[in-house]
């Protein structure tokens, strides 16, 4: 029989039987919706995880310090030179590992705790410098007020809200979270801050290799102007010592302020690092990366293997998900496999005239193959849409919950293409399996047989 | 009665034995007989004396235990399931004791179903469809479902459809078994004019002696799966054309 003819007469013996077929499609239907309800979760949830964890840098992010920094020593296992030989971690150091493969960029942790004047009341915080790249990696700088950076080096300054809320005199009232950044930020943005800082200078009468006193310390200021005022905390990860005022990384570097935690000296008077942020292109590589870094003999340190973890623990969940998602789907495709036998039953004559008539043992085959094939087809479409559905109202619902609890809203459900087109093949497979053993009985009925059959 | 040289169907030896239970039956046990094309044959004996399976074993809806059927050449127990469906496809045309039309097509649909099957032209099929049902004087019934039709115009309808592919056999089994005197003849007089016009060999199965000798050219009497008399006959009926034929 040509497909045409296949298709029309299947469809055709569904239409007999309406209200038992669609019995059986809406079980395929419940089925499918449950895989894709599932699994959109699953990966909204994975999305929004690996989004939030990437932007926060935490997981393509080597941290890179110098053996010599006695903190190290918390790492005494290490292979490598002892601290005293190792490198130092200067400038020609960063750019060497700039150009290490699948490394993005590597740029100096400036960060130093200064005073700031601001209507002229005194203000002690922590700041720290700001590379260009972070104004699209760091999602902190998505949802501020005002606006990033204009130039490399410009006298300007992003300030975290609590410290925004010094600034105006704002107490926040403990346990609430609800000060409005568009109000703090209205009479600050535009406005200067002056900084008082301690500039480090290389001494010109001492040029020894070890010497401790071959700098001195001048004090300076520099009036930096408000550009934007940041909700989230870009420098969350840094815990007790994190910043709440971020310049330009440039212009840190170049104010040459003194850094507390920079003890030792350099030989030369070149910039020495505390330590050096190394971003990574793909998390995979972040091991590599690493590696590499220890061999030219510095410290090296990332979380790469909680991404590990945490693709891990997604993996497990999908996985987890699906079998659930899957298990109304089998309950659906015994729900087809008890249709077609049963129109087997009721059609036993009709099979057994088609075959007196002439009708080969494929043609009937695939009469119940179209059958099942178009109940899985129909059951999985109506099925995404009843997924899509059903994990749109979940997200709504949890977006309710979200606002309620003063969170921002966060898509937690995603229906990729090819979850709506998986799914619906994986339908109409399960239900053409499904269609295998009913199909086959059908086909292999004896006609003589079927035709006295009343 | 036109009769051609060829031979139509022969049967060596068939048997065909079922088991039912313990005892085993001999539906049909050891015929021999030959067809020649054209002929018009009626099939007479008693319930379960074989007419029947051995009207099946013709029309290739079942096998022989033993023996050869042989149709226009080609032994049919040699041939594969597939071969089987194409012979009954296009070889043999059936007719039914009950009609055995599908209940949830038209009439017309009905008797389009086994061009579906020969993967015939969807318009070329109503076409011819719509001269086969107007050749058995059904042209003003075609979209009627067959439950809305007495059981002469069932019964014709069935026999357009048997017809529709053009088959060198057409077997029937029975045909006016369910059908009054006057219907039964009406039919009967359509399947002798399809003899005579077309030169189709026809095998009827009946119990009613009166109509074999009325159309028949020779009738062959069953008893217990077995051959018991081969008689010619003068069949008495004078077929009349057929209505709307096209042929």
């Amino acid at each position: 029989m040509k497909f045409y003819d296949v298709t029309d007469l299947a469809l055709r013996n569904l239409r007999e039987s309406i209200f038992r077929n669609s019995l059986t499609t809406i079980g395929i239907s419940v089925g499918v919706a449950s895989l894709v309800a599932m699994l959109s979760l699953g990966i909204g949830l994975q999305q929004l995880a690996s989004q939030r964890l990437q932007k926060s840098g935490l997981f393509d992010t080597v941290v890179v310090t110098s053996r010599r920094d006695l903190r190290n020593f918390r790492e005494p296992r290490e292979d490598g030179p002892l601290p005293a030989e190792s490198p130092v971690l200067d400038e020609p150091a960063r750019g060497k590992i700039e150009q290490l493969p699948g490394v993005i960029e590597a740029y100096p942790d400036i960060r130093f705790s200064t005073e700031f004047r601001f209507d002229d009341k005194p203000h002690l915080t922590m700041v720290a410098g700001v590379p260009p790249s972070a104004k699209n990696n760091n999602d902190a700088f998505d949802g501020m007020q005002g606006g990033f950076f204009s130039a490399e080096a410009s006298p300007e300054v992003i300030l975290q809200k609590s410290f925004a809320e010094e600034l105006l005199g704002i107490k926040p009232k403990p346990g609430t979270d609800d000060t409005n950044i568009a109000d703090l930020a209205k009479p600050l943005l535009g406005k200067e801050l002056t900084m008082r800082y301690a500039e480090r200078t290389a001494s010109p009468t001492s040029k020894g290799p070890v010497d401790g006193a071959a700098y001195s310390v001048v004090s300076r200021q520099q009036t930096l102007k408000i550009v934007g005022v940041t909700d989230v905390d870009p420098d969350s990860m840094r815990g007790a010592a994190r910043a709440r005022v971020f310049v330009p990384l440039k212009l840190a570097q170049d104010l040459h302020v003194m850094q507390s935690s920079l003890r030792d000296a350099s030989p030369s008077d070149a910039a020495t690092y505390t330590s050096i942020s190394v971003r990574v292109g793909n998390p995979n590589q972040v091991p590599a990366v690493e590696d590499a870094i220890k061999k030219m003999g510095f410290s090296a340190f990332s979380l790469v293997d909680a991404t590990r973890s945490m693709r891990q623990f997604f993996a497990v969940l999908d996985g987890f998900l699906a079998i659930f998602g899957s298990l109304a789907l089998a309950v659906a495709s015994i729900g087809i496999v008890n249709t077609l036998v049963m129109a087997i039953l009721e059609r036993r004559r009709e099979i057994g005239i088609m075959k007196a008539l002439g009708a080969s043992d494929g043609d009937v085959r695939g009469l119940f193959f179209a059958e099942a094939g178009a109940m899985g087809l129909v059951g999985g479409t109506v099925g995404v849409t009843l997924g899509w559905v059903i994990g749109r109202l979940i997200n709504f619902g949890t977006n309710i919950y979200l606002q309620r609890q003063h969170f921002p809203p966060a898509q937690i459900w995603s229906v990729p293409l090819w979850l709506v087109l998986s799914a619906i093949a994986f339908s109409i497979v399960v239900s053409l399996l499904s269609g295998l053993y009913p199909a086959a009985r059908a086909a292999h009925l004896d006609p003589v047989q079927a035709l006295r059959y009343e | 009665m036109e009769s051609s040289p060829s031979l139509a169907i022969r049967t060596e030896n068939v048997c065909r034995y079922y088991q039912m239970g313990e005892a085993l039956v001999r539906a049909v046990d050891g015929i021999s007989v030959d067809i020649r094309a054209g002929e018009f044959v009626a099939l007479l004996g008693a319930s379960g004396s074989g007419k029947s399976s051995l009207l099946n074993l013709i029309a290739g809806l079942d096998r022989p235990t033993s023996g050869a059927v042989t149709v226009h050449g080609s032994n049919l127990a040699a041939l594969s399931r597939e071969e089987l469906a194409k012979y009954r496809l296009h070889t043999v045309g059936m007719v039914f004791q009950s009609f055995n039309l599908i209940a949830s097509m038209s009439l017309l649909e009905n008797v389009e179903l086994p061009m579906r099957f020969a993967e015939v032209d969807r318009r070329e099929r109503s076409t011819v469809a719509h001269q086969a049902l107007e050749s058995v004087g059904l042209s003003g019934r075609l979209s009627h479902r067959p439950m809305e039709l007495s059981g002469g115009e069932q019964q014709r309808a069935s026999l357009a459809r048997a017809l529709i592919n053009r088959p060198k056999l057409l077997l029937a089994d029975e045909p006016t078994g369910n059908l009054d005197s006057r219907t039964g003849t009406e039919i009967m007089d359509l399947i002798s004019s399809f003899n005579h016009s077309l030169g189709m060999t026809v095998v009827m199965v009946t119990h009613e002696h009166t109509l074999a000798q009325r159309y028949a050219g020779r009738m062959l009497h069953l008893a217990d799966g077995k051959l018991v008399d081969d008689l010619s006959n003068i069949p008495s009926a004078q077929a009349p054309a057929p209505r709307g034929e096209t042929q």
